[in-house]
């Protein structure tokens, strides 16, 4: 049974970690795109996020000014349960690890009523999900403001279907993208309800790029959304070029017989998440 | 492939009239740095005062919100945020002496507008490139409103910092045309 302090522990490791290494999948796709993309301009912002991988790991410093703000969301798998107070523990570990790892405090107390700033990067956002098999798994994401920003919710008629969803991530990429980072890591969650296709959006930006989605028909259409958004032509930086997305990655889910809820969360070229097993 | 325009701050006139969107270049010299909460202070400075507070007069504003000193730099990271969000306050700051802004993203009419209006320009950095615009950062100097943590204006000195000019003096408008301008030139 993980406890509060257990995954604290996972999440204190895996917050530097995330901010000052670009996930090796990303570097990969980066380095595949300095090979495809054609606008000259295009290759000189690509040379310059590959480089600033490089700076990053090298010097322990943030791959981005932006270190977001803490998404972690918690898989217990098989029989395992959580004890304590997991939103404690958790707040605890992110302010000592912002405090120590010298990330920028990007939190304010209150949306509407107070935008006065934490100072200590808390709190952070948690979600809990159950996994078949064992031990648990801890997603820490860090999330920037311009690409969450840059994020949208639909609730589209069934008969939409795939056209509808990519109306709504074309339309989102059109009008956003240019705030977002790109090239961009696009999640978009099908399904589930209202308030939960946006975490399935989010959960689309934890798998590796270049990992094909395990059912052939969500990896063709991600495929074929992947194709529309680069045809846009918005490119590295939006500065015009052929790779405006990385990949298009889908996570569908059941829902009401009269929904097909569509979530688009942009995840930026500096995309960051680590993930912490827990096996007792 | 042209070389960067090598582009020392405070913009002259004549440096700015020059400049088109599109064009690379390499910044040297100082920039505040400004962003959400700081725009407010600063709206609310200038219509209080009738001036630009600071000796913004003629200079040139960073969105940016910088992580803390770090690997012996200034900043670890810093790197351009939605010039967006900025867009409402832009035409009021460069009337009152603003010359030019750096941000990343497309920004509104009101601010191309503006520039022409103006004779300013908006460069664009490259966004989620932080830590290699930090080795570009050489100085950081406070300047006003500390409890605003990452949002405090300062004065940052840049030596090197890569931009691209996204709207000129002109009405040109890199953000805007660039898609375009690639999907006529690459056939797509």
């Amino acid at each position: 049974m993980p406890t509060a302090q257990r995954i604290a522990e996972a999440v204190r490791a895996a917050i530097p970690q995330a901010a000052t290494t670009l996930r090796p999948d990303v570097v990969e796709a980066l380095r595949r795109a300095l090979h495809t993309e054609r606008s000259e301009r295009g290759r000189t912002v690509l040379r310059q996020l590959i480089d600033n991988a490089r700076v990053a790991s090298t010097d322990h410093v943030p791959i981005c000014q932006d270190t977001g703000t803490v998404w972690v969301r918690i898989e217990l798998g098989e029989g395992e349960d959580l004890s304590g107070d997991v939103q404690a523990a958790v707040d605890s570990a992110v302010a000592a690890a912002y405090r120590d790892a010298r990330l920028r405090m990007s939190v304010v107390r209150d949306a509407l009523v107070d935008r006065t700033n934490t100072h200590d990067n808390t709190p952070a956002f948690i979600e809990v999900a159950w996994r078949s098999g064992t031990g648990t798994a801890v997603h820490v994401m860090l999330k920037g403001g311009g690409s969450d920003n840059a994020s949208r919710i639909e609730m589209l008629a069934p008969d939409e279907g795939t056209e509808g969803i990519a109306r709504v991530v074309i339309e989102t990429v059109t009008a956003k993208a240019t705030g977002a980072c790109p090239p961009l890591l696009i999640g978009v969650g099908v399904g589930a309800t209202f308030d939960k296709v946006g975490a399935l959006a989010k959960k689309a930006l934890l798998r590796p790029v270049g990992d094909a989605h395990p059912h052939p028909e969500v990896a063709e259409i991600e495929q074929r959304l992947l194709e529309a958004v680069n045809a846009t032509g918005i490119g590295p930086a939006g500065l015009g070029g052929d790779t405006t997305a990385l990949a298009v990655h889908v996570v569908t889910a059941p829902c009401h017989i009269a929904a097909l809820p569509v979530a688009v969360n942009m995840g930026c070229c500096a995309v960051r998440s680590a993930t912490v097993e827990i096996s007792e | 492939m042209t070389r960067p325009l090598r582009i020392d701050l405070p913009l002259s006139r004549d440096a700015l009239a020059s400049l088109r969107a599109g064009d690379e270049v390499i910044l040297y010299g100082d920039v505040f740095t400004a962003r959400d909460a700081t725009h407010a202070r600063l709206l609310a400075e200038l219509r209080s005062d009738g001036h630009l507070p600071y000796g913004l007069a003629g200079q040139t504003l960073f969105y940016a919100g910088p992580t803390p000193p770090a690997a012996g730099r200034p900043a670890g990271a810093v790197g351009p945020t939605t010039a967006k969000r900025m867009d409402a306050a832009t035409p009021e700051l460069m009337r009152a002496g603003i010359v030019a802004t750096i941000g990343k993203g497309a920004r509104g009419r009101m601010v191309r507008d503006a520039c022409i209006e103006t004779g300013g320009v908006y460069f664009a950095a490259v966004g989620g490139a932080a830590a290699l615009l930090a080795t570009h950062v050489v100085g950081i100097e406070p300047v006003a409103y500390p409890e605003l943590g990452t949002e405090a204006l300062v004065r940052m000195r840049l030596e090197g910092f890569p931009a691209f000019v996204a709207l000129d003096a002109h009405g040109g408008d890199l953000y805007a045309a660039a898609p375009g301008a690639w999907r006529e030139e690459a056939g797509v």
